[in-house]
C-alpha cells in the first residue's frame, strides 16, 4: 500500500478530483459536471477515482472551490482552502517559473500574479459573472452551437464582429442586433471570444501588471478561440496545460500533505448525505442555518451569526 | 399625540446619540432596532435601485422606527451624495403614507451650533443654552472615549486568551457610561476602563499580521454593512487599524486636511470629496508604518471612493503594498467575500514567510 492524497475541486459548473502520490504525481483524475448537485457529483467523482487506482491508502483529503465547505465536511477533509491559494500551489508545482495565472471558470474569473514563487497579488471578478464560462455557454445556446465547438468555429473567422464587452446584458443585446443585421455566425462567435478576453482584461486584470510567462486555466481555457484572442491582445504566447482544469484539485491535494493525516475510505460513497436549511427565528435577522446530515445524523451546521441558533439545530437533532 | 424621537442606527453610537436627543428635547427617544436582514430587505424594497447601500440601511431603520411608534425623525446629512439623502428619504416615507416630523442636523455640510440650538429650542421650549452646550460637549466626549477604547480593542481582540473578554467588558463600560450625567465622572470612568482593558490577558506575538481598513465611512463603521469584517479578521488573529470613527468625522478631520494634502502631494493636488483624500493619505501612512496589507471597503457605486481607488492603487503599486477592494451592496451571501479574504490573508502570510 502506498500513501496517497485526494484533492477535490467543486466548482459551480464542474467537479474535479485527483489522487496524487508523495511526489505530486497524478495517479488518477476525474472531471464531471456538477449539475447543481455537488454531493452527488463528488460521489461520482470518487467512484471514478476508486476504479482508476488500486492499492493506495489515502491519508490526506483537501477540498476547494465554491462548495468546499460542504464537501469538506462530507469527506472529513483535513484541509479546506480557497480556490486562489489552491490554484497557485497547483500551478507552481508544475510550472515553477510562472508569473501570471489567468483563470476563467464557470462563474468566476481570477488573475493571480506570482513573483519568485510567491503570490504577490490577485483579483477576482466582483459582483457579476460577466465574461465567464456561464456567459459563453448561454450565448452558445442562443446561437445553437455546442460550446465545445466554439473555439474551432471562432478560428475560421478572419473578421471578428466587435461586441460590447463591458457587461453580459449589454453584450447579449449587442449580439442580437449584430446577428439580425446579417453578420456571419463564425464572425459573431469570434467576436464573443474576443469580448470575453477584453472583459477580463478590463475588469479583473484592471491595474495589474501581466508579465510572461502566462498560463491560462479553467474551463474556458479549453476554448481555443479565447486563447487566441488573449494572445492577440497581449501579443505574447500563452501556455495552456492539458491538465489545466485540474490545477485547483492538485493544489489542494498538495496542501493536504501538510495537514494532520487522516484515514479516508471510499466507502463514503455508500453513505447518504442530505442538507436542509433551518431558519433560526430568534431575532429579526432570521439566519438561515444549513445542517449537513450523514445517514441522518447531524455532522455540521453553519450560517448563524451568533450562538443562539445553535440550540435550535441541536434540538432538531434530538 | 405623544411625541417619540428616532434616528438611524450606526454601530454602538446609538447610545450617546439617543442620550443627546433625550436631554435636548425631553421627549421619549427610541433608537431604531438593531440592523438585521429584515432592515435591509425593507430598505431595499423602497429605495431607488442604484442608490448606495447606506441609504438603504437608513431607510430601513426609519421605517422600522416609524412602525415602532416614532413620529419625529433625525438624520445627519453632509458629506457626499449623503447631503441630499434626507430630502429623498423624506419624500419616500411621505409617499408610503407615514406622518412624521423630519429634521436634518447638518443642513449645509457643516454643523452650525446656533442654528441647531434654535432647532432644538423650537422642539423643547425649556432648553437653556448652557444645558445645550453641556450636552454637546458631554456627547462629544462620550463618543471620543468610545473611539479611544475601540482603538485598544481592535489591537488586542484577536489575541484574547478568554473568549469574549473584550466585548463583555465593552458592554459593561457602555452601561456605566450611560448612567452618569457629569462630564467629570465620565472622564473618570474612561480612565478606569482604559486600565481594565489594558489588563485583559492576551497572547499576542510580536510579529502578528497587521491590516489597515480604509474606505467609505458608513461601511467602515457599521459592522453589519461590512459583514462583520473586523470580527472575521480578529478570528484570524490579525491586528486591525481603522481610521474612520465618529470623533474623526465630527471634529478631528478639519485639523488635518492640510497635513494630508502635504503628505499626499505626489498624488493629489486637492481634496477628492468625502473621505477620498483621507484614504490616499491613509494608504501612504499604512505603508510607512510597515503594515502588512490594506483592505479598502465601499458601498457599490460610491463616487468619491471610485475617484480615489486608482490613486490608492498607484500608491500601493509603487510601494509594493498588498491591497484588496470590496464593494458592498444588498447581497446577503458572505461566501464570495470570505473566499477573497481568506486568499488575501494567505497571501500576506506567504509574503511574510518568504521575506523572513
Amino acid at each position: 500500500m502506498t500513501n496517497a492524497y485526494l484533492g477535490v475541486d467543486i466548482g459551480s459548473i464542474s467537479t474535479k478530483g485527483v489522487i496524487i502520490d508523495d511526489n505530486n504525481n497524478i495517479l488518477a483524475s476525474s472531471y464531471l459536471w456538477t449539475k447543481g448537485n455537488p454531493v452527488d457529483a463528488v460521489k461520482e467523482v470518487l467512484c471514478e477515482l476508486k476504479s482508476k487506482v488500486n492499492n493506495v491508502k489515502i491519508i490526506g483529503v483537501g477540498t476547494t472551490g465554491s462548495a468546499r465547505k460542504l464537501i469538506g465536511t462530507m469527506l472529513g477533509a483535513n484541509i479546506i482552502k480557497n480556490e486562489i491559494t489552491a490554484h497557485a500551489v497547483g500551478t507552481m508545482s508544475i510550472y515553477p517559473n510562472i508569473r501570471t495565472i489567468i483563470e476563467i471558470g464557470g462563474q468566476d474569473s481570477k488573475i493571480i500574479l506570482i513573483r519568485n514563487g510567491i503570490v504577490i497579488d490577485y483579483a477576482m471578478n466582483t459582483l457579476c459573472a460577466a465574461g465567464t464560462g456561464a456567459f459563453l455557454s448561454s450565448q452558445a445556446k442562443r446561437l445553437d452551437v455546442d460550446v465545445e465547438e466554439f473555439g474551432s468555429i471562432a478560428l475560421t473567422s478572419s473578421n471578428p464582429t466587435p461586441i460590447a464587452a463591458r457587461c453580459t446584458v449589454f453584450a447579449e443585446s449587442d449580439l442580437v442586433h449584430k446577428a439580425q443585421m446579417g453578420h456571419a455566425k463564425n464572425d459573431i462567435i469570434a467576436g464573443l471570444c474576443k469580448s470575453v478576453a477584453l472583459n477580463y482584461l478590463n475588469n479583473v486584470a484592471k491595474g495589474k501588471k501581466i508579465e510572461k510567462p502566462i498560463i491560462f486555466q479553467g474551463g474556458v481555457s479549453k476554448n481555443i478561440g479565447v486563447v487566441k484572442a488573449f494572445e492577440n491582445i497581449l501579443n505574447t504566447k500563452i501556455i495552456t496545460d492539458p491538465n489545466g482544469h485540474l490545477m485547483g484539485a492538485l493544489g489542494v491535494a498538495i496542501l493536504s500533505k501538510s495537514g494532520k493525516n487522516i484515514n479516508f475510505s471510499f466507502d463514503i460513497t455508500e453513505s447518504k448525505f442530505n442538507t436542509n436549511s433551518v431558519y433560526c427565528g430568534k431575532c429579526p435577522n432570521n439566519c438561515e442555518i444549513i445542517c449537513v446530515r450523514k445517514d441522518n445524523t447531524l455532522i455540521d451546521s453553519w450560517g448563524n451569526r451568533c450562538e443562539r441558533g445553535y440550540d435550535k439545530v441541536i434540538n432538531i437533532k434530538k | 399625540m405623544k411625541k417619540v424621537i428616532s434616528f438611524p442606527h450606526l454601530s454602538n453610537y446609538y447610545i450617546p446619540i439617543s442620550l443627546l436627543l433625550e436631554k435636548l428635547t425631553n421627549l421619549k427617544v427610541i433608537s431604531s432596532p438593531h440592523i438585521t436582514k429584515k432592515t435591509l430587505e425593507i430598505g431595499t424594497k423602497y429605495s431607488p435601485d442604484s442608490v448606495c447601500i447606506p441609504f438603504k440601511y437608513n431607510l430601513g431603520n426609519f421605517i422600522e422606527s416609524l412602525d415602532n411608534g416614532a413620529n419625529i425623525l433625525f438624520t445627519a446629512g453632509g458629506g457626499c451624495r449623503y447631503r441630499y439623502y434626507a430630502e429623498v428619504t423624506e419624500v419616500i416615507l411621505r409617499d408610503l403614507g407615514y406622518d412624521f416630523e423630519f429634521y436634518k442636523l447638518i443642513p449645509e455640510d457643516k454643523f452650525y451650533v446656533i442654528k441647531a440650538y434654535k432647532l432644538f429650542k423650537s422642539i423643547n421650549k425649556d432648553l437653556s443654552f448652557f444645558k445645550y452646550i453641556h450636552s454637546l460637549i458631554y456627547t462629544l466626549l462620550f463618543i471620543f472615549y468610545m473611539d479611544e477604547i475601540d482603538k485598544i480593542v481592535r489591537k488586542n481582540i484577536g489575541f484574547e486568551t478568554k473568549k469574549n473578554s473584550h466585548s463583555s467588558l465593552y458592554k459593561r463600560m457602555l452601561n456605566e457610561f450611560k448612567k452618569t450625567d457629569s462630564i467629570f465622572k465620565l472622564s473618570f470612568l474612561y480612565f478606569k476602563y482604559r486600565r481594565l482593558f489594558k489588563k485583559i490577558k492576551i497572547n499576542k506575538p510580536k510579529d502578528c499580521l497587521r491590516i489597515g481598513i480604509i474606505g467609505e465611512l458608513y461601511t467602515s463603521m457599521e459592522p453589519f454593512s461590512n459583514y462583520f469584517l473586523e470580527s472575521y479578521l480578529a478570528k484570524a488573529n490579525i491586528e486591525v487599524k481603522r481610521f474612520t470613527n465618529l470623533s474623526y468625522l465630527l471634529w478631528q478631520k478639519i485639523f488635518i486636511v492640510r497635513h494630508m494634502l502635504r503628505v499626499s502631494k505626489k498624488y493629489c493636488k486637492y481634496t477628492l470629496g468625502a473621505d477620498g483624500l483621507d484614504n490616499v493619505y491613509r494608504a501612504i501612512k499604512l505603508h510607512k508604518k510597515n503594515y502588512d496589507g490594506i483592505i479598502h471597503i465601499k458601498p457599490f457605486g460610491c463616487t468619491p471612493e471610485i475617484g480615489a481607488i486608482p490613486i490608492i492603487q498607484r500608491v500601493c503599486n509603487e510601494n509594493d503594498m498588498p491591497i484588496i477592494f470590496f464593494s458592498y451592496d444588498s447581497e446577503t451571501s458572505t461566501e464570495g467575500i470570505e473566499t477573497r479574504l481568506e486568499a488575501f490573508i494567505d497571501l500576506l502570510n506567504t509574503r511574510r514567510d518568504k521575506i523572513d
